[in-house]
């Protein structure tokens, strides 16, 4: 077990002129579960393969336990891997498929048929260990996967997307098995996603990713709660943060035609991008003061909550309601915002106006 | 109603499919059942007599230069083919490493795919003769030159065939190998990379197994247009180096029996059906019988 120390890393690939990692810099301590969130295209996944060795930086360094592992060859890191596409090998059985880095370790053969019924036991593939993997369904070819990358003690545990493959009901039930296995070994991982739910539920940490960058680096409640800026409140959360325009002045927050008490600290602001997730804003009965009045475009009734989609100043809001609400389309409401959860960003850059005060 | 009209139009008519086989069936008949049914004939019924007898097959074995033809094609193949895949699998190895300019190397490399048997074997033949390059060469060099064809050093003669053979064939093997290669997703070597696994445990582990495909189809191929191996001695050695194909040639041609010649070929068939048999019994992949 180590700790991975990034820093400044630059990736551009051969025959490219964009820069696939842009200045990256972190650190992920010992045992920690750090997740690699962004869209496709952020660069996540070439950070990964340079953490794995698979790629070579163009400047910067990479420390893994305090060894500096920057141009080292990848089998010479002691790491362990799942790929998105599984990478089971298909000539091998499912018993030397697990125990492959065992083996190639030299370790002894005890040993290894210990460590091997361990993991079968532990994804229940011990049923499975002498067939091949084209005789396996795609879950269990995951739970492979995940098998032989955890019975070596490697270093650091590296995952690129493995869930992604699996289908709906599959990537639940396995998410919360995969942050269970991980928690009793407690390797360092870095696990790269482009599912928000996934970074929330998994990570001890989120790194959100754009355009080669690290846009913020937090907890996941916090990275939640307090986005650093407008793309990363409406990449994280479903449904996405709310945004809309409004103006700060003198203690009062103006929306449209509609007026409410502006949050605390912030009284001069002028023009400003406000965001409100879903569920911070309430459905109030009529004569409730402080609230603004919003025309029902969508209700949907999603079971454990009604998800409203309101026209609001001209902007469409989402709304998290109770799933006993009674409303139709065309319905006045009346929105109470908790204005201790109101956001406020800079229009321009969308970058936040509370986040310095905050993290 | 349409069930009996349906029952009265097809009754006198072919139906479409036997019309869609019947030009291949057709080609087929007349350019490999017949001449083999007819090669099956000749090598089993006696020329003079016109009866079934094993005349034939006793001249064959009794030619002395029967076993040398045997001796020699199955010695080209014990030592040709395997430096042909050594040989092959280390370009292909270099050409996927992508050094720059790989894209010529192998072009380069499969031109000898282009080259006729009797083409190449004039090429290496201006190269071994007693006046050829390679003893200009040497000459040039202060060495005194050497008559690498000539029957009284079989051992020349051989190296010089097998060399021809070599340059001539081993880029069938690499054009078949680099497919299988490129058709291995990489994800396989880097799993094993990342695992710990260096250069050489991945060829030996993952890479070859996995090419297990390509290399068997190379193999058999290779192995079957090895028996039919001729042109390149023939240029080289005349009828110095005698190899199963050419003794059915000389047979035919120069000595006028196609019954022998026929026996021959049989020979040449049985051998070669006998090796794919092998190869793909011995070769056999366990992972792709799926049971359950």
């Amino acid at each position: 077990m180590a700790d991975i120390k990034i820093e400044n890393l630059v990736k551009i690939y051969p025959g490219s002129s964009e820069l696939a990692n842009d200045n990256v810099s972190m650190h992920i301590a010992d045992g920690e579960f750090m997740v690699l969130l962004g869209p496709s295209g952020c660069g996540k996944t070439t950070l990964l393969r340079q953490i794995a060795g698979l790629e070579l930086p163009t400047s910067g360094a990479i420390a893994i336990g305090g060894r500096d592992v920057t141009y080292l060859p990848a089998h010479k890191r002691n790491l362990s891997m799942v790929f998105q596409s599984y990478a089971v090998f298909p000539h091998r059985r499912v018993r030397h498929n697990i125990g492959f880095g065992l083996a190639i370790r030299k370790r002894p053969r005890q040993e290894i048929e210990e460590k091997v019924a361990w993991a079968a036991e532990l994804l229940q593939l011990t049923d499975y260990l002498d067939r091949f993997p084209a005789q396996l369904s795609g879950g269990q070819r995951q739970r492979v996967a995940v098998a032989r990358a955890i019975v070596v003690d490697a270093d650091v545990l590296l995952m690129d997307e493995p869930l992604s493959n699996l289908d709906a009901l599959l990537r639940l039930s396995f998410r919360s098995e995969l942050k269970r296995i991980v928690e009793q070994i407690g390797t360092t991982t870095v696990y790269v996603t482009h599912d928000q739910s996934e970074a929330l539920s998994l990570g001890d940490q989120v790194a959100v990713m754009r355009k080669g960058r690290i846009t913020q680096l937090g907890n996941p409640l916090d990275v939640y709660d307090w986005p650093a800026d407008t793309f990363v409140g409406g990449f994280i959360g479903s449904p996405p943060m709310n945004f809309f325009d409004g103006s700060i002045s003198g203690g009062h927050l103006t929306i449209g035609g509609n007026q409410i008490s502006a949050p605390v600290g912030l009284d001069h602001l002028g023009a400003v991008r406000l965001g409100v997730r879903a569920e911070a804003i309430r459905v109030a009965d009529p004569g409730t003061p402080d609230c603004l009045e919003g025309e029902v475009l969508v209700a949907e009734p999603l079971g454990a909550s009604t998800l409203l989609t309101v026209m609001l100043g001209g902007h469409q809001l989402k709304v998290q309601a109770k799933p006993t609400i009674r409303t139709r389309s065309g319905d006045k409401i009346l929105l109470a915002i908790d204005p201790e959860a109101i956001r406020v960003f800079d229009p321009e850059s969308g970058v936040s106006l509370l986040g310095a005060t905050r993290a | 109603m349409s069930v009996v009209r349906h029952n009265l139009r097809s009754r006198g008519r072919i139906s479409p499919a036997i019309w869609l086989v019947l030009p291949s069936a057709v080609l087929m008949i007349f350019l490999f059942a017949y001449p083999m049914a007819e090669g099956f004939r000749a090598a089993f019924v006696d020329p003079d007599t016109a009866t079934v007898s094993l005349r034939n097959w006793d001249r064959m074995v009794s030619d002395p230069q029967f076993w040398a033809a045997v001796r020699n094609t199955l010695l080209l193949i014990v030592v040709v083919i395997p430096l042909q895949f050594v040989l092959a699998l280390t370009m292909s190895l270099i050409l996927q490493a992508k050094p720059r300019g790989s894209a010529v190397y192998f072009y380069l490399w499969a031109i000898p795919l282009a080259v006729s048997d009797l083409a190449a074997g004039l090429v290496w033949l201006s190269i071994f003769a007693d006046r050829g390059y390679l003893n200009s060469v040497l000459l040039s060099l202060g060495v005194q030159p050497f008559s690498w064809l000539s029957y009284m050093s079989p051992g020349t003669q051989f190296m010089a065939v097998a060399t021809a053979e070599i340059w001539r064939a081993t880029a069938l093997v690499l054009v078949i190998v680099v497919s299988g290669l490129q058709g291995i997703p990489k994800e396989y070597d880097e799993a094993a990379s990342v695992l710990g696994a260096t250069y050489w445990q991945r060829l030996w582990q993952i890479t070859l197994p996995l090419l297990r495909p390509s290399l068997q189809v190379a193999l058999i191929l290779r192995t079957i247009l090895a028996f039919q191996t001729f042109a390149v001695a023939q240029a080289l050695t005349g009828e110095g180096f005698p190899l199963l194909v050419g003794e059915t040639y000389r047979w035919y041609s120069a000595l006028n029996n196609s019954n022998v010649a026929s026996a021959y070929a049989l020979v040449i068939m049985g051998i070669s059906m006998l090796t794919a048999f092998i190869y793909l019994h011995v070769l056999r992949d366990q992972s792709r019988q799926v049971t359950s």
